[in-house]
């Protein structure tokens, strides 16, 4: 018995020694960053290095925001993530119910299409969804940045595996207490997915975030660009001078890990329903 | 009366399909004109040649022809299969091992999962900022403490190693949130069982866990394995136009960029894009068809 618990011990103590080593791998490269942001050039370049700068000088941030409209950045990345998840969510509840509870003609086609879509990966849209923008002159907009996202099939999908969920009989009750269609939807559906709900917009707020391809091919205009597509014309500008691309590197984060950390259950348990595409 | 009904409920029956028609209407206009309308709009550019003005001109298979005689194509297809060899393996593995360790009973692994995942909520371009600083040649930190001058991002043959790492580094949190999931889903009672006859944890880990796990661990591996395919933020970021190491590290989806919206040869590009689509197809089919010999769907 005593060596049962022995090796009970040695095994939580294993578990331990494998969690802080695995955090420190995770954690460091970011404070790393933080550290390197508040460094001169000449110190970040110091062989060995310190660790901690010798004066914590904002210069960096500075030459950061002096470089790239950091204001407009984040504004047009609010405004992306806004519009995306307000679409896929909106457009999606509405799909979804519908394929999921209501009878109607060329149901099982039109849903086809949806399937059709969630198959192919978003590269093979992108040169034509480019060209209408460019033929309609509305590239460097905000609406160019969402336009990929204004409907979401893999968010019907999601969203009709919800309503799937839910018994035909609270619909049916519903209709008998004098609810039209639209009414059932909204008032009786639609708030009984607000974890699905929850769960798909903290997934296309993070998908609509980090997105690198398309905001950098459609708005070329540095003020009209996202954080992610801002950060990397900065890597070109400053290619040696890494402190200045941590400082920016840790402005263009930040948002988003202080939301994380808020709703840190949310956004994980978000990601383990909607099983990610 | 039963008159009344029938057209009662043929009145409900033609409200309702109205209602799926409006209700579905902005999702499919939305799918028509994004998504299939651009798909079969590539599938012309794969066979066309482009002119100024945005105007095209159908050739034929000419775009393919020169695609499969271009060096450059069968190197990213090279790099594309060679990262996805370095990553989804040990990726998936050690995934497995935070999500196995993250299923123990102990203190403070809500803190763990959280750090674990963290690299999901930052944006790739922010990561990739930072690693291409601890991996710098001269100065970065990971030369210093290895005492040794390796050229992480220079070098052609090291180049992929140092991509790969980024992104297990990236992923490991995310596929072990999925595992997890899994994980959980198994009953207790296989254990107390199994541990009542004297197993081992290791062989409970094989003979339990494993096999209870490989629905997901499937679903993982595949899209895991599509999204290594489509890689291209992380290899873009690092890697930029002057490095020497280019097309040692150009996906066959950093090809297309370059082709379609660099280049400005979108013919080109589009048939790199078919070309990637089959090929994911394929793995898929692949995938699925070898599942029978792993995957266990009996509970």
């Amino acid at each position: 018995m005593k060596s049962l618990e022995k090796t009970r011990r040695t095994r939580t103590i294993g578990t331990y020694a494998f969690f802080i080593i695995g955090s420190i791998i995770m954690i460091f490269p970011f404070v790393w960053m933080f550290l390197t942001s508040f460094k001169t050039v000449a110190e970040s370049m110091q062989i060995p290095p310190d660790i901690l700068p010798h004066q914590w000088n904002l210069n960096n941030f500075k030459e950061a925001m002096a470089s790239l409209p950091f204001g407009a950045l984040y504004k047009n990345t609010i405004l992306l993530i806004f519009w995306r998840v307000v679409c896929a969510v909106g457009f999606s509840s509405m799909a979804g119910y519908a394929f999921a509870k209501l009878n109607f003609k060329g149901k099982n086609i039109l849903f086809s299409i949806v399937l059709i879509q969630m198959m192919l990966p978003s590269q093979i849209f992108i040169t034509p969804q480019y060209q209408m923008l460019a033929k309609l002159g509305l590239t460097n907009t905000v609406f160019a940045l969402v336009f990929p996202g204004l409907v979401s099939a893999f968010g019907t999908f999601f969203l009709r595996q919800a309503y799937l969920g839910i018994p035909d009989e609270i619909s049916e009750a519903a209709h008998l207490d004098g609810c039209n269609q639209w009414q059932t939807f909204t008032k009786v559906m639609v708030p009984l997915t607000t974890s699905s709900m929850a769960a798909l917009a903290i997934f296309t707020a993070v998908f609509a975030y980090g997105d690198l391809m398309w905001p950098l091919i459609v708005n070329t205009d540095l003020k009209m660009m996202t954080l992610s597509s801002g950060l990397a014309t900065l890597r070109g500008q400053f290619s040696t001078n890494f402190p200045v691309m941590m400082a920016g590197s840790l402005m263009a984060m930040i948002p988003m890990v202080v939301l994380y950390m808020i709703f840190q259950r949310q956004f994980i348990e978000g990601v383990a329903t909607t099983g990610g595409k | 009366m039963a008159n009344t009904k029938t057209s009662m409920a043929s009145k409900h029956a033609r409200e309702e399909s109205m209602w799926g028609y409006i209700m579905v209407a902005p999702t499919i206009i939305g799918l028509i004109v994004l998504n299939l309308y651009p798909f079969l709009n590539t599938l012309v550019l794969s066979f066309s040649k482009t002119k100024p003005f945005g105007l095209y001109e159908l050739r034929g298979i000419q775009n393919y022809v020169k695609m499969f005689q271009s060096p450059e194509f069968w190197r990213a297809n090279w790099n594309t299969i060679y990262f996805c060899i370095l990553t989804v393996p040990i990726g998936i593995f050690l995934a497995l091992a935070v999500a196995v360790m993250l299923n123990a009973k102990i203190k403070g692994r809500t803190a763990f999962r959280a750090i674990f995942f963290l690299p999901m909520v930052v944006a790739p371009a922010a990561v990739a900022m930072v690693w291409k600083w601890m991996f710098n040649t001269e100065y970065g930190i990971i030369n210093t403490l290895l005492a040794h001058k390796v050229n992480w991002v220079t070098d052609p043959n090291v180049i992929m190693i140092t991509c790969a790492i980024i992104a297990i580094w990236s992923a490991i949190g995310y596929d072990a949130v999925l595992l997890l999931a899994g994980l959980q889903n198994i009953s207790k009672s296989y254990y107390e069982a199994a541990s009542l006859d004297g197993a081992t944890k290791w062989q409970q880990f094989r003979m339990i866990t494993l096999p209870m796990v490989s629905p997901t661990l499937f679903v993982v591996l595949i899209m895991r394995l599509m999204s290594s395919i489509k890689v291209y933020d992380l290899i873009y970021m690092m890697v930029e136009e002057s490095n020497p190491a280019l097309t040692s590290a150009q996906s066959l989806m950093y090809l297309f960029y370059r082709e379609s919206f660099v280049t400005g040869n979108r013919g080109f590009g589009s048939a790199v894009v078919i070309w990637t689509v089959a090929l994911i197809g394929l793995v898929t089919v692949v995938q699925f068809w070898g599942q029978k010999k792993w995957v266990n769907y009996e509970v």
